[in-house]
């Protein structure tokens, strides 16, 4: 017989009696590369000219790196293959959690913790992948089956496509709530206001709900413009101790409250209409301190609408099933709604990296905290600022991580 | 067009999984039974995801369920991925067959439909019941 959980009155939102990561590492450098088309480059050369560009705006060399991270994306065995290539060679502490996009929100925190710890200074974390180059199929193409995981044998043979997984969520909260294509289109309509703005975005075109809800089918209810695009590049950022942050020319944006999850099919009892965001985003406020009405800008991953409005309605923007009037009449844009999101375009209209967009998340939120948005996206005095990501698929298993960051100094 | 025209990829089954698959080739749905909940989930696995026990059974579903989610994929031969709550309580991740787009209801009641695959069992889709 299986024992009784000891620990089963924990309440899900708890961090326990753990150490708090609040203020325990700033965010110093950030870098987002500008390519989207990169066939001349390899993966590992944009791993290094991401990696470059964050430690340049740091303030950082090389050599002060003691600590990296990184995800799937990376080539080779991860840390390994990196360190050769980027010349790391005083490396204390490596860390290649993935839980797919939003991979590099949750190696912002355990960054924190090993600085915290004492197990490294200063934590390089890269993000680099050329989709586009390599001509994937990503949302629509149904990938090779994998007979070491378990699940590919039941769901492969079905057609399991990343657009599907979304698709079916969307269709469940349509039918349970009745949230609109025109609601849903709304997210994207937000993401081109802010795209217009950026020069490197894909999608620079201001678009109306009228044109998302014309545009082809893909999956239903999710329309080709429901869908975020495909890209190159990638993204890195650089986390310090706060005493090493303070010491750089950098304004310094701090680590507030961080949370992590991940969501199953827990054995065939999924319920669609929700992701892990309840429960990372319940732990990242807790640890913050702070309630969704504190946050003045918010990262929320959109690998297609769907996921945008249930990642809001999860983090507490709103209540469950209200996800659609939230978003509707402009807002999420900035300088008209209540919450300006993704602020760079998103991966709705500026940037995908390696189909896995939860570095593009915490740059922007950084650059929202340091006053270094677009001026027509910067919302004023942007102190607090959330960056959330889901990873995975969220019609099946995801990983949902949340990232609250103050501008400190 | 009957959203069912797409050729199917055989599934691999490993060594936990290969009595499903044979059941499949009888035309028989199979489920996991937690033996210590009472229970029953899918994927069938060696051990229960409520409690990791390893006291598990593979058996026999109705294979009646009711339509959860779905989704049309519109792509060149398109077809209908589908979320179906088996009457056992589990939800499975299939397609459904033999029906059209626009016929098709949250919440409608299915049968399974067991498809051939390219070489290999065939697989537990729904079709009307």
């Amino acid at each position: 017989m299986p024992n009784a959980p000891v620990l089963a009155s924990l309440p899900l939102a708890s961090t326990g009696t753990a150490m708090s990561l609040r203020g325990r590492a700033c965010i110093a450098g950030a870098f987002e590369h500008p390519t989207r088309k990169a066939p001349e480059k390899s993966t590992a050369q944009l791993h290094a000219e991401v990696a470059w560009g964050a430690l340049q705006d740091a303030g950082l060399s090389k050599d002060d790196v003691d600590g990296y991270f990184c995800a799937g994306d990376a080539p080779g065995m991860g840390p390994l293959s990196m360190a050769e290539y980027l010349g790391l060679d005083r490396l204390r502490h490596v860390d290649s959690t993935d839980i797919g996009g939003s991979s590099y929100i949750a190696h912002v925190a355990h960054a924190a913790a090993a600085i915290a710890l004492g197990r490294c200074n200063v934590a390089l974390i890269t993000l680099a992948g050329r989709p586009r180059s390599e001509g994937q199929a990503t949302g629509t193409a149904t990938r090779a089956q994998n007979p070491a995981v378990p699940d590919d044998q039941f769901e492969i043979p079905m057609g399991r496509t990343v657009a599907a997984a979304y698709a079916m969520c969307a269709m469940r909260h349509m039918h349970e709530f009745g949230t609109t294509g025109e609601q849903l289109a709304w997210i994207k309509v937000a993401a081109s206001h802010h795209a217009q703005h950026n020069e490197h975005a894909m999608l620079r075109k201001v678009v109306t709900v009228e044109e998302v809800v014309s545009s082809p089918m893909v999956a239903d209810p999710l329309h080709r413009l429901d869908c975020c695009v495909i890209s190159d590049g990638g993204g890195a950022l650089v986390v310090t101790r706060p005493e090493i942050a303070r010491g750089l020319k950098r304004p310094v944006v701090t680590v507030r409250g961080t949370g992590e999850a991940v969501k199953t099919h827990a054995g065939g009892y999924n319920d669609l209409t929700f992701s892990g965001a309840r429960y990372s985003g319940a732990r990242a406020f807790e640890e913050a301190g702070l309630t969704p009405a504190d946050i003045r800008y918010a990262s929320i991953y959109d690998s297609f609408t769907i996921t945008v409005l249930i990642q809001l309605e999860d983090l507490g923007f709103c209540a469950k099933g209200e996800g659609g009037k939230f978003v509707s009449d402009g807002n999420l844009i900035s300088g008209v709604g209540r919450l300006p999101f993704n602020t760079d375009g998103g991966g709705l209209c500026n940037n995908h990296p390696a189909n896995r967009g939860g570095m593009t998340k915490v740059i922007e939120a950084v650059r929202q905290l340091r006053g270094e948005a677009h001026p027509a996206v910067q919302v004023k005095d942007c102190t607090l600022a959330l960056a959330h990501g889901t990873g995975g698929l969220l019609g099946h298993r995801h990983g949902s991580a949340t990232l609250i960051l103050e501008r400190t100094a | 067009m009957s959203y069912s025209e797409r050729p199917i990829q055989a599934p691999i089954p490993d060594p936990t999984t290969e009595p499903f698959w044979e059941a499949a080739t009888e035309g028989r749905l199979m489920v996991g039974l937690c033996r210590d909940t009472g229970r029953h989930f899918f994927p069938p696995r060696g051990v229960s995801p409520f409690t990791l026990s390893p006291n598990v059974d593979l058996v026999a579903a109705s294979g009646r369920g009711t339509l959860y989610s779905y989704t049309v994929m519109r792509t060149k031969q398109p077809y209908i991925p589908a979320m179906v709550e088996l009457a056992e309580g589990p939800r499975i991740f299939t397609n459904l067959v033999d029906v059209a787009p626009e016929k098709v209801r949250i919440g409608m009641e299915l049968r399974v439909a067991f498809q051939a695959t390219e070489g290999g069992p065939p697989v537990p889709m729904f079709a009307p019941a």
